[in-house]
């Protein structure tokens, strides 16, 4: 089945993400004056007001979002063109044939019966061996033989987990893989991201301190090697974390960092804001673009949803886990770019070379509310359009 | 092809929320994903604060009007008929509609004066029936924000209200404010097509 799942010649898997409704992209001015020029019965002048129908446009505009938003159908899974077999993605197909229902039904044996029980217990295998084999390395003297060691026992475990998802990963332009000093940067999907990437490549870890058996992992990868793992309190205190990042950072000798800047998992159909703390640091960013294929398996976890252990069992009950990743050249800020803009650009190198949509709305905002800002925007717009001819015309 | 989805016997009352609104099976089957997807936390109905979480709702300046249409007489639950009663006002019209009407049925919930009607109570908050000078003034200030000065607002609202108003009662009832659209491809500028 690997073999068959090898992927083929197409650089980018075929998104096919469409949304519900028939949208043309035009400006509100475009708009607005169309508006007008159709329900207008006075002869075209140029001083263009405020017209009953304004609001037309703003009303469509609303009810559009409310039937489909681009922020909201990012967070649930993609849609596929054709099912897999799995009833999970059963989004809108009907029931078409016994035959189809039979085959459903041995892939399920093939899935639960099978390769279930093997990939678990090739998951418990990698995690006990990691746990021991860092905490072993841990008892060693600082040296080069136990970054050596360190390094091999990471990179060992991490390909036995990978093997424990039948992931089917091709890494593309490895020559600019993350180098010591650098921050590496790629968008998120799901947790199993960090061992796609950790599996290449040896890696220090951010993230927020667990309890339960990620903590105990946690624990003890720190004994072999420095990751950079945050108390709950001290995430939220923003000057910390760069502090500590910068640290990190600026020793050479230590490794590579992992962050996920979007925060939060997204389906894998579009690129959502980037948060800007790791690009004020002044590091090299190393971008890396993460693309699965849905055709095999979803990877997206729904935090909302479904917990941890549910989404790790769901993973290993699909086909395989078939994804792409590609190592971009490095980036750094320039002098004219502030951290925002910056994030900008490497999000759009990464959404460009993903295939992904480049969105500029905050992945945050399934939880809170957004800026108003946004919205002064859209009043300044319309109100240069009313009130900016209204001048002229008290003028003449 | 076969039987009928299971999913589109899932939504309760299909039929007669089918032909109540003349949303065809895949469009329904469509928007109650969507009723589904907003409704995040799995209640059974939407509350204002599920609309407000749209983002791109939430930067539109009449964004909280469009939300109030939802929930007519201050109620708070909004369930799936009531959902897809207020979309049904932006089907696009075909010819079709019209053709096949029975003339003693009640207006489509599509029909130009419906669609209208949907703009109208935008600007009618007190919903008596007409527009004043007042409501005028509140819906621009909506659009324009901080930007225009009351003057330049109250100067706009005062000819835009002069100049609809036919009887002279200072307020724009709703046939004024349709007559005052007529030449307007309502038909057009107020509909949303979903896809298949």
């Amino acid at each position: 089945m690997e073999r068959g799942a090898k992927e083929k010649n197409h650089q980018l898997y075929k998104p096919y993400t469409n949304g519900i409704i028939a949208k043309d992209p035009t400006s509100l001015e475009e708009e607005i004056k169309e508006i007008r020029r159709s329900g207008s019965s006075k002869a075209l002048d140029n001083t263009l007001e405020f017209e009953l129908s304004d609001i037309f446009y703003f009303c469509r505009k609303g009810v559009e979002t409310i039937m489909d938003d681009e922020v909201t159908k990012r967070f649930s899974a993609e849609e596929l063109e054709s099912w897999n077999l799995l009833s999970r993605t059963n989004y809108n197909f009907q029931y078409i044939s016994l035959r189809l229902t039979v085959l459903w039904g041995l892939g399920v044996l093939i899935r639960y019966c099978f390769l279930l029980p093997l990939r678990i217990a090739l998951a418990f295998t990698g995690i006990s061996l990691l746990v021991v084999g860092t905490t072993v390395v841990g008892y060693l003297p600082n040296g080069r033989f136990k970054e050596f060691l360190s390094k091999h026992v990471h990179l060992m475990c991490y390909r036995i987990c990978v093997r424990a998802l039948t992931a089917i990963i091709t890494y593309h332009d490895r020559k600019n893989r993350p180098r010591n000093g650098g921050i590496c940067v790629a968008n998120h999907t799901s947790p199993i991201d960090v061992i796609i990437l950790a599996s290449d490549g040896y890696y220090a870890m951010v993230g927020q301190v667990h309890g339960g058996l990620m903590g105990v992992i946690q624990r003890a990868m720190v004994k072999a090697c420095p990751h950079v793992w945050f108390e709950r309190s001290e995430v939220k205190d923003r000057h910390l974390v760069a502090k500590r990042l910068t640290e990190h950072v600026q020793d050479k000798s230590k490794l590579p960092i992992l962050i996920f800047p979007e925060g939060t998992c997204i389906n894998n159909t579009s690129v959502m804001m980037f948060k800007k703390g790791s690009f004020e640091i002044g590091a090299t960013v190393y971008p890396v673009a993460i693309k699965y294929d849905p055709q095999f398996g979803d990877a997206f976890w729904n935090s909302s949803k479904y917990g941890m252990v549910t989404y790790l069992l769901r993973m290993m009950t699909s086909w395989a886990i078939v994804c792409s990743v590609w190592y971009l050249p490095p980036m750094t800020r320039e002098a004219e770019e502030d951290a925002v803009q910056f994030a900008n650009r490497v999000k759009s190198a990464i959404a460009r070379q993903g295939g992904l949509v480049d969105l500029l709305w905050d992945g945050g905002l399934k939880r809170e509310k957004v800026k108003d800002t946004f919205k002064e925007e859209q009043q300044k717009l319309y109100s240069k359009m009313i009130v900016g001819n209204h001048e002229d015309r008290s003028r003449s | 092809m076969g039987s009928r989805s299971s999913h589109a016997a899932r939504i309760p009352d299909v039929d007669s929320i089918r032909r109540e609104t003349g949303f065809s099976q895949a469009s329904l089957l469509r928007l109650y994903h969507r009723f589904r997807a907003l409704d995040w936390n799995e209640k059974g109905y939407l509350s204002r604060v599920d609309l407000q979480q749209i983002g791109a709702l939430a930067v539109n300046p009449l964004g909280d009007r469009i939300i109030d249409s939802f929930f007519p007489d201050g109620s708070l639950h909004l369930d799936f008929p009531g959902f897809v009663r207020v979309l049904a006002r932006f089907r696009p019209v075909d010819d079709e509609d019209n053709r096949n009407r029975d003339p003693k049925e009640p207006e489509p919930l599509n029909s130009r004066m419906n669609k209208l009607r949907f703009a109208f109570q935008l600007y009618d908050l007190d919903r008596d029936g007409k527009i004043s000078r007042q409501e005028m003034l509140q819906v621009l200030r909506l659009m324009v924000g901080v930007q225009v000065t009351e003057e330049q607002l109250e100067s706009i609202a005062d000819r835009t209200v002069q100049e609809a108003d036919e009887d002279g009662d200072g307020a724009v009832s709703f046939l004024e404010f349709a007559k005052s659209l007529e030449k307007m491809n309502i038909e057009q500028k107020m509909s949303i097509r979903i896809l298949k």
